[in-house]
C-alpha cells in the first residue's frame, strides 16, 4: 500500500488479543454429540472451529456472527451438535456511546485491519444523538469511482496552511493520536501510539507529563504539549519536535485543570515531572499568564524563539463562544492548528460532573467554528482539528463533513490496545489492564511490539473505510468533504 | 469575606449491599485447579476479600467486583462469566434511573463527587434538565488559588426580599428598615419526600442534616414531634391554613411554608399576627396558570415563592413539560414585570443529581430544594413497595438519626462540591450571580436544530449509511 506521494503504508499483521478468552457477541456450544467430521471447521467463513489430531474445538467464539452467518454451523452439523447464542458477557459490556459493538469492532480491526464484516455495528454508537442520529448520504447517481485504486484516493492532510518558512507538515491519515500524559498512561502505551503514528505516517502527542527518551527515536512525529502545570517542558523538549500544542482546555473537564492522583505519581512520573513522589499534581486551570490574545500571541512568540519552524496547535475545549476562541487563536498569528476538544471525549479521570455537563459536544463545536471562520475569511489559513468522542471511521467522515479538516483520537487507541472502558483509570494502581497506569507490573501487561501493531491494524481499518465512503461519494481527496454538510442527515430533521 | 463554607463528609458505610449492575457467575465444574489461579491474580483482590451478608444472604463480590474483565478473560476453561443483574434494572423508573440512585447511594457513602476515567458514557442528551449543557471559560479564573483555594467561591444565597437600594438621611445614618434576609450557605434546602418507609428517627437525622448544613428541611406540620424539639430553627414547615392550628408552629421556627390559596393574604396575616418576624413562602404547583400566580404573590409583597414540581421533574398537570421550562417561564415573567429581585425564587421537583442544582439557578430560581435524594441517600431503591403498604427492603425507618444526618451531609456535600465544579469552569464564584444567566448555557432546542436542519435532501435512490 502507498499513498499518491508515494508514502509506504504498513502491512496489516494479524495481532489477536492478549487474553485467552476474547469477548465476543456469540458463543457456540459443542455436545458431546460431535462426531468430529468436520464439516463446521470447513465452512465456518470465520475460522470459529478448528480440527486438532482428529478433535474439532470451538476456539474463537469472539468470531462468530451468529444469525447474520450465510452458512451457519448449527445448521449443517449432521448430528446437530452445534447451537450459537448470544454471550451474556457480551450485555455488560459498553455503554451508550461506546457500545459493546463498537468496542467488539474495534477490537476487530485493531486484529485484523478490515472492517467487521457482519454481526457487528461498527459504524454508530447507541447515544441517541450527534455522530450517532447523523448519516452519510450516497447519491445514487452520483459517480462512484469504483474503478479507481485505493491509493489514488487521497487522505492526507497537510497541516501548515501559511506560505512560510515553517515545517510543511503531511499527515498520510486525518488523524493523529490526542495528548495523553505519561503518568496517565504507561510509557509502553505512549511508545506504542508513537510507533504506531510514525509507520503511519502521522503524529502523536505527549500531553502534559514530559517526554519520556523512550520516545526519541519518533521526535519527527510527536507533538509536545505545553500545559498549564508546564509539567516536563523545557527548551530542549520543544526544540525535539515539529509542533508544539498549547492546552488551554480539554474536553473531559473544561476549565478545571488536571489533576494526577498521588497513588499515579511513581519514581519515573515524579522525575518527568520534576516533582515529588506518591504527592498529587495538579495543573491548575487556566493558563495563569494568559488573558487575551495577545497574551496567547506572547505564548506562541516564545515557542517560535526557542523552535523558529515549528507550528503552534492550539487545543481548546468548547464553550458558547468557541468560535470567538478559534477566531483569536488566528489573529495571535501563527502557524495556527485550531484543535476544539469536544466534551464527550477525554480519556483521563474527570468529575462525572463535567463530563456530563460542562461545554458543547463537538458534533456542534466544529460546524460553528467552521461557519465563523469562513465568514471571517480565515479558514482556509487554518487547520481545524476535531476531538472529543471521534470513535469510529463514519465519526471522523461525519465531522469533516460538518467543517473539520482532521481529527485527533484518544479512547479509540486505547480501545485497540484492548480497553474495556471500566472507568476505573484512576483507582489504586490504575488501569487493570495495563493501558493506564504507572504501575509496574501492569504495565508488563502489555508490550510495544503488539501495541503498535495493534493501533496500527486500526487505523489501517479506517482508512480502508474513509477511502471506501470518499469513493461512494465520488470523492477523489478528503479535503472535498471539509464542511460539506449537504453529505450528512440527521435523523430527526429528515 | 466571611469564612468559608466547609461541609465535613466522612465515609459512612452503607447497611445493606447495594445492588450492582451485573455479577460474577463462576463455575466449578471442571475446574482444572491451576497453580495460579486467576482468582488469586485480581488486582483489586476480590476473590479474596468476598463476603456474605449474613442477615440477607447476599455476596459482596459483585459490588468489589471492578469489571476489569481479567479473571473472565483469562480463565483457561472460560469458567468465569458477567452478566447483567436484572434487579439492578428493575430499579426507579425513567426519571430516578438506576445509574442515578446507584451514584446517589456512592456519594452519601463516600460524600466524594464521583470521578471516572474514559470519557462521557452516557445518551448525547435527554429530556429536562439533560437537554442543556453550561459553559466554561478557556482564560477566566474564578479564583486566584484554584476553586477549592483560601480565595474562594461562594454558594451562599439569600432568602427574602433584598432590598433594592439603600438610603440615608442628612447625617449619612441608615434612612428607614433594611428587610432581613435569611442567608444560606448553599442554594439547597432540604425537603421531606412525599413517600418512603419514614420514621421519628428518619425525620430527626434530616432535621440533624439540616443543622449540620446550616439549612432548613420543609415537611408538614403534623411530621413534627417532641425529638423536633429544639430543631425548630431548622424546620421548614408546611401550615396547612385548614389543617393545623397556627399556634403549634414551633416557637424558634425562622421560615414556614403555606400551600398556594386564593386567599394567601388572609392566612398570611394571620400568621404573621402570632410570628412577625417570620418569613412566610408559598407554594404554588407547577401548572397552568403559575405564572399569575407568581405575579399576584410578588405583587402582593410576598417575597419567598416556591415553585414545586413533580417527583418526575415535570408539571404537576403536564407530563410532557420539564421542570426547566417552568422555572424559566416564571423567572422570565418576573423579570419582564420588573420584580424578579423583590423575590426568592424556590424549585423542587424530581433534582436528581448535582447538575440539576446548578442548571435550575441558570433557569431561573434562586435556591432549590431536594427531596427523594435525601431517601435515596439512606439506601432506598424507588422500588415504591412502600406506597402499597409493603416493608422496606432496606428498612430504612430503623436507620439511627445520627446515620441518617450523615449520610445526607455526605451526599450534599458531594452536591455542594459539584456545584463548585460548575461555577468554578464557568468563572463564576457568587452563586447569586449563577442564577437566570442563561446566556452561559446551551440548550439542546437551539443548538440541535441550527447544527443539523438544513444539511443534505434523501432523494430517492440514495443511501444512508
Amino acid at each position: 500500500m502507498s499513498s499518491q506521494n508515494g508514502f509506504q503504508f504498513p502491512e496489516t499483521v494479524r495481532t489477536r488479543s492478549r487474553f485467552r478468552n476474547p469477548i465476543g457477541k456469540f458463543r457456540v456450544n459443542r455436545t458431546d454429540d460431535c462426531i468430529a467430521c468436520g464439516k463446521c471447521v470447513e465452512i465456518c467463513p470465520y475460522g470459529v472451529h478448528v480440527e486438532r489430531r482428529g478433535q474439532v474445538f470451538v476456539e474463537n467464539n469472539y468470531l462468530c456472527v451468529g444469525t447474520e452467518c450465510p452458512e451457519p454451523c448449527y445448521k449443517a452439523c449432521p448430528v446437530q451438535a452445534l447451537s450459537v447464542r448470544r454471550n451474556p458477557v457480551f450485555d455488560t459490556l459498553g455503554d451508550f456511546r461506546w457500545t459493546n459493538e463498537l468496542l467488539a469492532s474495534t477490537w476487530y480491526m485493531a486484529e485484523f485491519g478490515e472492517s467487521p464484516s457482519a454481526g457487528l455495528e461498527y459504524k454508530v454508537g447507541n447515544s441517541g444523538g450527534g455522530f450517532d442520529k447523523l448519516r452519510l448520504i450516497f447519491n445514487g447517481n452520483r459517480s462512484r469511482l469504483e474503478d479507481i485504486p485505493d491509493d489514488d484516493i487521497d487522505v492526507s492532510l497537510e497541516l501548515n496552511r501559511r506560505d512560510d518558512n515553517a515545517y510543511r507538515i503531511r499527515i498520510e491519515v486525518p488523524v493523529y493520536g490526542g495528548g495523553m500524559s505519561y503518568g496517565s498512561v504507561s510509557v509502553t502505551t505512549m511508545v506504542s501510539r508513537a510507533r504506531a503514528a510514525a509507520a503511519l505516517g502521522t503524529l502523536s502527542c505527549t500531553g502534559e507529563g514530559g517526554y519520556p527518551d523512550e520516545l526519541k527515536p519518533y521526535d519527527d512525529h510527536m507533538i509536545t504539549q505545553v500545559a498549564t502545570g508546564l509539567f516536563g517542558v523545557k527548551e530542549e523538549t520543544i526544540q525535539r519536535v515539529k509542533i508544539v500544542e498549547f492546552k488551554y482546555a480539554q474536553g473531559a473537564k473544561p476549565g478545571l485543570g488536571g489533576h494526577l492522583l498521588g497513588d499515579k505519581v511513581t519514581p519515573g512520573v515524579a522525575r518527568m515531572r520534576e516533582a515529588v513522589v506518591g504527592y498529587p499534581l495538579f495543573s491548575p486551570f487556566p493558563f495563569h499568564s494568559v488573558y487575551s490574545v495577545e497574551d496567547h500571541k506572547k505564548h506562541v512568540d516564545w515557542i517560535k524563539a526557542i523552535n523558529p519552524k515549528a507550528l503552534v496547535s492550539v487545543k481548546v475545549s468548547t464553550p458558547t463562544d468557541v468560535d470567538m476562541v478559534a477566531v483569536g487563536s488566528y489573529y495571535a498569528g501563527a502557524h495556527i492548528i485550531i484543535h476544539l476538544d469536544g466534551s464527550y471525549g477525554g480519556t483521563g479521570a474527570a468529575p462525572d460532573i463535567a463530563k456530563k455537563n460542562i461545554a458543547m459536544p463537538i458534533e456542534y463545536a466544529v460546524p460553528k467554528v467552521h461557519r465563523f471562520l469562513q465568514e471571517e475569511g480565515v479558514r482556509d489559513k487554518m487547520t481545524v482539528i476535531a476531538s472529543g468522542g471521534i470513535r469510529t471511521p463514519h465519526d471522523v467522515a461525519k465531522i469533516i463533513a460538518l467543517g473539520a479538516d482532521g481529527v485527533c483520537t484518544g479512547t479509540a487507541d486505547l480501545v485497540a490496545l484492548e480497553c474495556v472502558r471500566c472507568q476505573n483509570c484512576e483507582s489504586g494502581r490504575g488501569c487493570a489492564r495495563g493501558i493506564a497506569t504507572t504501575d509496574t507490573e501492569l504495565s508488563e501487561l502489555m508490550n510495544i511490539e503488539w501495541g503498535a501493531q495493534r493501533i496500527i491494524n486500526m487505523y489501517l481499518a479506517w482508512r480502508k473505510e474513509l477511502i471506501r465512503i470518499l469513493r461512494k461519494l465520488g470523492m477523489k481527496s478528503i479535503k472535498e468533504l471539509v464542511g460539506r454538510t449537504e453529505c450528512l442527515v440527521h435523523l430527526d430533521y429528515m | 469575606m466571611p469564612s468559608k463554607y466547609m461541609i465535613h463528609t466522612k465515609p459512612v458505610p452503607n447497611r445493606f449491599e447495594p445492588v450492582s449492575r451485573s455479577g460474577i457467575i463462576a463455575w466449578e465444574e471442571g475446574c482444572l485447579k491451576c497453580a495460579v489461579c486467576v482468582k488469586k491474580r485480581c488486582i483489586y483482590d476480590v476473590y479474596d476479600k468476598r463476603g456474605i451478608d449474613s442477615r440477607h444472604m447476599i455476596e459482596s463480590i459483585d459490588n468489589l467486583c471492578m469489571n476489569c474483565y481479567r479473571c473472565v478473560q483469562n480463565c483457561p476453561k472460560e469458567l468465569i462469566h458477567k452478566s447483567l443483574n436484572p434487579e439492578f434494572n428493575a430499579m426507579g423508573d425513567s426519571h430516578w434511573s438506576p445509574p442515578i440512585i446507584v451514584r446517589l447511594w456512592k456519594q452519601s457513602q463516600t460524600g466524594k463527587i464521583p470521578v471516572s476515567g474514559a470519557g462521557y458514557p452516557g445518551p448525547f442528551s435527554g429530556p429536562g434538565f439533560d437537554s442543556m449543557w453550561t459553559d466554561m471559560s478557556e482564560i477566566v479564573r474564578p479564583t486566584r488559588d484554584g476553586i477549592h483555594g483560601r480565595e474562594y467561591i461562594s454558594t451562599a444565597v439569600d432568602i427574602g426580599k433584598t432590598p433594592e437600594h439603600l438610603m440615608f438621611n442628612h447625617s449619612d445614618t441608615l434612612e428607614g428598615e433594611v428587610p432581613s434576609i435569611i442567608d444560606i450557605p448553599l442554594p439547597i434546602l432540604l425537603k421531606m419526600p412525599s413517600f418512603g418507609t419514614i420514621s421519628s428517627n428518619t425525620i430527626k437525622g434530616w432535621a440533624m442534616g439540616a443543622r449540620r448544613l446550616g439549612t432548613f428541611i420543609a415537611l408538614p406540620m403534623e411530621k413534627i414531634d417532641s425529638a423536633l424539639e429544639d430543631m425548630g430553627g431548622w424546620l421548614m414547615p408546611l401550615v396547612l391554613p385548614k389543617g393545623t392550628s397556627i399556634g403549634n408552629i414551633p416557637k424558634n421556627a425562622k421560615i414556614i411554608e403555606i400551600p398556594w390559596t386564593e386567599e394567601w393574604q388572609g392566612v398570611v396575616e394571620d400568621i404573621k399576627g402570632c410570628f412577625p418576624n417570620i418569613f412566610v413562602s408559598i407554594r404554588i404547583p407547577m401548572a397552568e396558570g403559575m405564572d399569575e400566580k407568581a405575579l399576584s404573590l410578588a405583587r402582593g409583597g410576598i417575597s419567598i415563592i416556591h415553585l414545586e414540581g413533580s417527583l418526575m421533574s415535570r408539571f404537576m398537570d403536564d407530563n410532557t413539560r420539564n421542570l426547566k421550562d417552568g422555572i424559566r417561564s416564571v423567572h422570565m415573567k418576573l423579570v419582564e414585570e420588573n420584580i424578579r429581585d423583590g423575590v426568592t425564587l424556590l424549585a423542587s421537583g424530581g433534582l436528581a443529581m448535582a447538575e440539576h442544582v446548578a442548571k435550575a439557578i441558570i433557569c431561573g430560581a434562586d435556591t432549590v430544594f431536594v427531596d427523594f435524594p435525601i431517601l435515596i441517600a439512606l439506601e432506598c431503591r424507588m422500588c415504591r413497595r412502600c406506597t402499597k403498604g409493603l416493608s422496606c427492603p432496606v428498612e430504612i425507618d430503623t436507620a439511627s438519626p445520627n446515620w441518617v444526618a450523615s449520610r445526607v451531609v455526605n451526599l450534599i456535600g458531594a452536591w455542594h462540591n459539584q456545584l463548585i465544579e460548575v461555577m468554578g469552569a464557568m468563572g463564576i464564584r457568587d452563586a447569586r450571580r449563577l442564577r437566570g444567566e442563561v446566556g452561559r448555557a446551551m440548550f439542546f432546542d437551539d443548538m440541535d436544530r441550527a447544527a443539523f436542519e438544513s444539511m443534505g435532501q434523501v432523494e430517492e435512490g440514495c443511501e444512508l449509511e
